[in-house]
């Protein structure tokens, strides 16, 4: 049994959230992310669960991990200011592994930039915003049903790995309307828990890798097991160490927890891309523009197809690689002056051209925009060069 | 009461001592006034969390056996906020200094005061930025010397407690590290109310703040704080010559006819599964 409901991206992202089990929001008004907010301030009573509306943008996350470190799955939503003021907590998140899901409805920048247009100018802020060196998940919904589907996931991921995951969308996901299935109840649907310990509390070190996943278990607060939370470098225990091989030794766990988990965590859409010669990269908002342009394109003649990065970070660098199989040119579109387009070049590694359809004017391509371009990318197929 | 070596021996974390602060410095008094608090009180290690920002103040959480966190500059009060209201049932007290919290933390603090949360904060007022090694804040009092203000400082000092009073403020108090039976006093009524409490604790930095300001010695210092400091009853007495350059202590004020956040928040899913059930009936 199910609902059939027309429903905006970030009105199934609320429901996504409801679904998995979030039971606290904190956060800030900005567009063009609100709806999250408002439809969270609704639904989260409903269920037992609690919204606050803070102050600013760093206190909403700030109220998020305190409560995800008193065992409550806890989700923020924003947009590109927003996102930019809360990357400092973000990094406490990283570091001191608690897991959070955060929303940045992407819109134009710098600064307030154009508030209700899209772009996706913060893919490499959602991967490098923190400072030092960190790792984290980001995936990028394209339709409101997978908006729903992905806000799940990324609570999942985030409860699995202990670390925050960036639910990377743009004005275009956030604000589209669709059709969308829901069912009438969510209680049957899995729900992630995180590890808790399975040792006794004078047992417990809160950042042992016990079982060789590098995720250490966690132990809520008030749950009688005490332990430590800190930013500062920590060794198993949590406390502070100072000493080089406690950095090394946290940093290369932090990095290994995700990259050990690669095939888990690392997930992407490719459409008829099997046997094409030129191959759309596109991600989000600007992936919807890609499944009509392919079909445009194989009609004319032309051999394309699209591979949709569902997860942005980590980066799909075997998937992509192995494109190249195939694939005679990469062609990158995204609404920006082209970020996502060197991580793609670094995969590629010069075996085929990679070439770059960026778009930065507060406006989604058209189908024909991007068909021109395929086309393009064709052409430079058959005479040979770039 | 418990002596001071029963406290370290129930509340310390084995083998996180000695701890960073500087001989003469007043935050161990501070910390040992919250012990003393706690078990006066009678609360459950488990069920007590110490939530810290950054700083010389902020590194006592970690000392401590109860659930604990060193956060970032100036967060431990939004922080503190989400654990309170995921966990309701918990003491959460909020460690934080006069930088932290009326800096860089100042926002969260004018409303963390406003909505009230059950949260019982501490702050250590040293009137210097003590771990980066001597800058003025904002309850440096003016005239104040500091790394960064070597021609003196030309800021008027908040009143902390007055600026959390004109927030909406349910419960405030002041002690110093020299008055430690009226600290644990007002420390175990902060912790009592069932509100946002903001103590602050006066303490001396002989190394930061009183070497730059040949103020002198930790004693010295401590002496001022004697000097200074009026229990709230005296105070009401003295007229606005003779509070010149003094500063009230004890609990100065308290109101209790409003609810607390998380109590408040239980009326809103009241609320909202009322308006659900019509909806679906």
């Amino acid at each position: 049994m199910g609902r059939v409901l027309l429903l905006q991206g970030n009105q199934a992202v609320v429901e996504g959230a409801i679904a998995a089990g979030v039971r606290f929001y904190g956060g800030y008004p900005i567009t063009p992310s609100t709806e999250i907010a408002e439809g969270m301030a609704k639904r989260l009573p409903e269920v037992g669960g609690k919204f606050m509306q803070t102050e600013d943008e760093l206190a909403g996350i700030g109220t998020v991990i305190g409560a995800s470190m008193g065992g409550v799955k806890a989700m923020t939503a924003t947009s590109g200011p927003g996102f930019s003021l809360k990357q400092e907590m973000i990094g406490l998140a990283c570091s001191a592994e608690i897991p959070c899901v955060i929303v940045n409805v992407q819109r134009v920048g710098p600064a307030t930039g154009q508030p209700t247009s899209p772009a996706q100018g913060d893919v490499m802020q959602a991967r490098w915003g923190t400072h030092g060196d960190h790792w984290l998940i980001a995936v990028s919904p394209s339709s409101v049903p997978e908006c729903f589907d992905l806000t799940r996931r990324a609570v999942a991921l985030s409860e699995t790995y202990r670390c925050p995951v960036i639910l990377l969308m743009d004005e275009i996901v956030g604000h589209m309307r669709e059709r969308i299935e829901l069912p009438d109840s969510y209680e049957h649907l899995p729900v992630v828990k995180r590890k808790a310990p399975s040792v006794p509390p004078e047992e417990y070190m809160a950042y042992a890798d016990t079982d060789g996943s590098k995720v250490p278990a966690m132990a809520a607060f008030g749950s009688g097991y005490r332990w430590h939370v800190s930013g500062l470098v920590h060794d198993e225990t949590g406390f502070p160490k100072g000493t080089p091989a406690a950095t090394k030794n946290s940093q290369d766990r932090l990095r290994e927890k995700l990259a050990k988990n690669e095939e888990d965590i690392v997930k992407a859409e490719r459409y008829r891309a099997d046997d094409a010669d030129v191959v759309v990269v596109a991600y989000g908002g600007a992936a919807r523009t890609a499944y009509d342009a392919v079909d445009l394109a194989r009609g004319a003649g032309i051999r394309a197809g699209l591979f949709r990065p569902i997860t942005i970070w980590p980066f799909a660098e075997r998937a992509i690689g192995e494109l190249t199989q195939k694939a005679k040119c990469l062609l990158v579109h995204e609404l920006n002056c082209g970020q996502y387009v060197r991580e793609v070049e670094r995969a590629v590694k010069g075996r085929v051209p990679v070439r770059l359809y960026a778009k930065y004017d507060n406006e989604p391509a058209t189908p024909e925009q991007l068909l021109a371009e395929i086309r393009k990318a064709a052409e430079g197929i058959k005479e040979g060069r770039q | 009461m418990k002596s001071m070596e029963e406290l370290v021996n129930v509340y310390f974390r084995p083998g996180r001592l000695p701890h960073l602060w500087c001989p003469g410095c007043g935050n161990g008094v501070i910390l040992g006034a919250l012990l003393k608090a706690i078990d006066a009180e009678g609360l459950e290690k488990d069920n007590v969390a110490i939530i810290s920002g950054i700083g010389c103040s902020s590194r006592a959480s970690g000392y401590v056996d109860f659930n604990t966190a060193n956060t970032l500059h100036g967060r431990a009060l939004p922080i503190s906020t989400g654990l309170k209201m995921a966990r309701p049932d918990l003491n959460v007290i909020t460690l934080s200094g006069d930088g932290d919290c009326s800096a860089i933390g100042g926002n969260h603090l004018i409303h963390a005061v406003r909505r009230n949360v059950g949260l019982t904060l501490v702050v250590f007022n040293n009137s210097i930025y003590g771990m980066t090694g001597g800058q003025y804040s904002p309850l440096t009092p003016i005239g104040s010397r500091a790394t960064t203000a070597p021609y003196l400082t030309i800021e008027p000092s908040f009143d902390i407690l007055a600026l959390a009073q004109a927030a909406g403020a349910t419960f405030t108090a002041r002690a110093t590290t020299y008055h430690v039976p009226v600290l644990v006093d007002v420390l175990r009524k902060g912790i009592r109310h069932d509100g946002f409490s903001i103590i602050e604790v006066v303490t001396g930095c002989p190394t930061n703040f009183g070497r730059q300001n040949k103020i002198g010695a930790p004693a010295l210092m401590m002496e001022w704080q004697k000097d200074h400091a009026v229990p709230r009853a005296a105070w009401e007495k003295l007229d606005d010559e003779a509070r010149r350059g003094k500063f009230p202590i004890g609990v100065l004020f308290e109101r209790t006819d409003e609810k607390e956040y998380t109590k408040a928040y239980d009326e809103i899913i009241e609320r909202a599964q009322a308006a659900k059930k019509e909806e679906t009936a």
